[in-house]
């Protein structure tokens, strides 16, 4: 965990309400892709926590969707400003357990974290699919940068106007082999994963956060290994411990 | 050479900032943030007899300038806390540590603060009274003198440590159960706990919070924090902590001169991890600017 000033060195719209912005900073505590970081922003009392799209040394990437008035006002920063910004947090995607054929799937705004992993699987060697699913079109975002990294892409939209007509789980069946499963998304997408597949895998999960460092309790969920929070021993949750 | 020291009880701390309890768990947390041997004591997780999980999520709202809690007192129970928690906080934080205790009726109250009395590392023990009374119809202790009163001598009939006790600001008169506390024997007092607030998403126009509504606490409420300290600090004559919105040495000091010897970062501390740091290397250079050499001389300088 760092505390650090980063400048904004990108700020744009993907699609009508996701947002990328690019940062330069320190990136040392970034050491898995599924963490995240949490933003303070003028005039907000609470940091905002985003998931790690894509990490570099002194690059940070993260996609977020603007959902309130925080993000709403971080849509609004240029390049040249800068953010107060802890990054390193939670506990990010194991790797090393992705077996040759590892599925990853992201719902809306859970893609971004399957970025950074889909690299470094791809880095390591796997074969990688990935699922990306949308209500619509015009809400996909990220399917060229996933494909220009060499991953098996699929589409669903939930109304069929691209790729595969239904949720992330209508494409389960093309993938072929599934060695692992890492996935992020709503929660009744993530359980529609859990139930549709038997492969073992890695689940992330949101929650409402005071501080985002395991200080407030304010996040805590029951697992089968006990009470965990989900912003410290989490986000991410083994498929064996997860009670729906 | 200016001075930061103050006494709560024969409790001498080098500086009188403390993280308030829930905020800062069992300290280990900040460790990794900083040295918090710089703090002048922490008030550690409230604990409670059993262990509790708490209240589901949602448990956290936003406000302008502050924030909602609906935790629970989430706490491993008092015999975890001993056997593991303090253990590892130790290793971390070698001063003494103010134990927050709470409980749900006069005997979970005393069996906590009998057991953790006997622990070396706990230099004092602060009750929270905010707690609903399971024989009292679900009423809070710290809605009314005579349950504020029950407790506080419960639990000094058990202690040696200097025992304070926390007040909720959601009381018609404060300033009755602070005395009332005061003439049962406590050794000080500690105020304020959060106040009730609620917030209602629009989007499900629904509470935001699972349990509807929870302790309101940030820098919005540091005004009627400081006015509570005020008439508190007018009633009675044992020291007083002096806790809510507090984020900077200013506010430190305006604290202490309502009448706070000890002053507790709450809110703050979730969202700047350093706050604590900054306000005690900033102590100095703000007392200066005001002409103060010796913070104890401050308490209560605004009367």
């Amino acid at each position: 965990m760092k505390q650090g000033i980063f400048t904004i060195t990108e700020n744009t719209a993907l699609t009508r309400d996701m947002y990328k912005v690019v940062l330069a900073g320190d990136t040392s505590a970034v050491t898995a892709p599924g963490q995240f970081v949490n933003i303070r922003l003028d005039g907000f009392y609470l940091r905002r926590p985003i998931s790690v799209c894509d990490s570099e040394p002194g690059k940070l990437t993260l996609l977020y969707k603007v959902i309130g008035h925080g993000t709403a006002a971080m849509a609004k920063m240029q390049a040249g400003e800068t953010m107060d910004i802890l990054t390193g947090l939670g506990n990010g995607y194991d790797i090393t357990k992705s077996g040759d054929h590892p599925l990853l799937i992201g719902g809306g705004a859970g893609v971004p974290p399957m970025y950074w992993l889909a690299r470094q699987l791809i880095a390591a060697g796997k074969s990688v699919s990935v699922i990306m699913g949308f209500n619509t079109a015009s809400e996909v975002y990220y399917k060229d940068e996933f494909e220009a990294l060499g991953a098996k892409v699929f589409v669903t939209t939930a109304d069929g106007s691209m790729g595969i007509k239904g949720f992330v789980t209508a494409a389960m069946p093309e993938v072929g082999e599934i060695s692992y499963i890492y996935t992020c998304g709503p929660e009744p997408m993530l359980k529609a994963v859990y139930n549709a597949s038997d492969a073992g895998g890695e689940y992330s999960f949101e929650e409402r956060m005071g501080c985002g460092f395991g200080a407030c309790m304010g996040c805590s969920c029951k697992t089968k290994y006990g009470n965990k929070r989900i912003c410290r021993e989490g986000p991410v949750l083994v498929k064996e411990e997860i009670i729906w | 050479m200016v001075s930061t020291q103050v006494n709560l009880s024969g409790l001498i701390l080098d500086n009188p900032i403390i993280p308030a309890s829930g905020t800062f768990g069992y300290g280990y947390e900040f460790a990794e943030w900083y040295d918090i041997n710089i703090l002048g004591s922490f008030s550690f997780k409230g604990t409670t007899k059993e262990p509790r999980f708490g209240n589901p999520t949602p448990r956290i709202a936003e406000t302008p300038a502050g924030m909602i809690n609906a935790v629970g007192l989430q706490n491993p129970g008092i015999d975890k806390v001993i056997s593991e928690e303090l253990p590892k906080m130790r290793k971390v934080f070698h001063k003494p540590v103010i134990a927050n205790i709470g409980g749900f009726s006069i005997e979970e109250y005393v069996h906590c603060c009998e057991r953790i009395d006997k622990e070396d590392c706990v230099g004092l023990i602060e009750v929270n009274i905010s707690c609903p009374n399971v024989h009292g119809g679900g009423m809070s202790f710290g809605t009314s003198p005579e349950a504020a009163t029950e407790v506080t001598r419960a639990v000094k009939a058990v202690t040696t440590k200097p025992v304070y006790i926390k007040l909720s600001p959601n009381v018609t008169d404060i300033v009755s159960i602070a005395k009332a506390c005061e003439e049962a024997g406590a050794d000080g007092i500690s105020l304020i706990n959060t106040l009730l607030g609620m917030r209602i998403d629009l989007n499900k126009k629904k509470p935001i919070i699972a349990n509807t509504m929870g302790g309101f606490s940030g820098s919005a409420i540091f005004p009627v924090a400081l006015r509570m300290v005020w008439q508190v600090y007018n009633a009675v004559k044992i020291p007083i902590i002096g806790i809510g919105g507090v984020t900077t040495a200013e506010d430190v000091i305006e604290m202490m001169l309502a009448g706070a010897t000890g002053v507790q970062i709450g809110a703050a501390n979730l969202v700047d991890p350093f706050v604590c740091k900054t306000i005690i290397e900033e102590l100095p250079a703000v007392m200066a600017k005001y002409k103060i050499e010796n913070l104890s001389d401050i308490i209560g300088g605004a009367h």
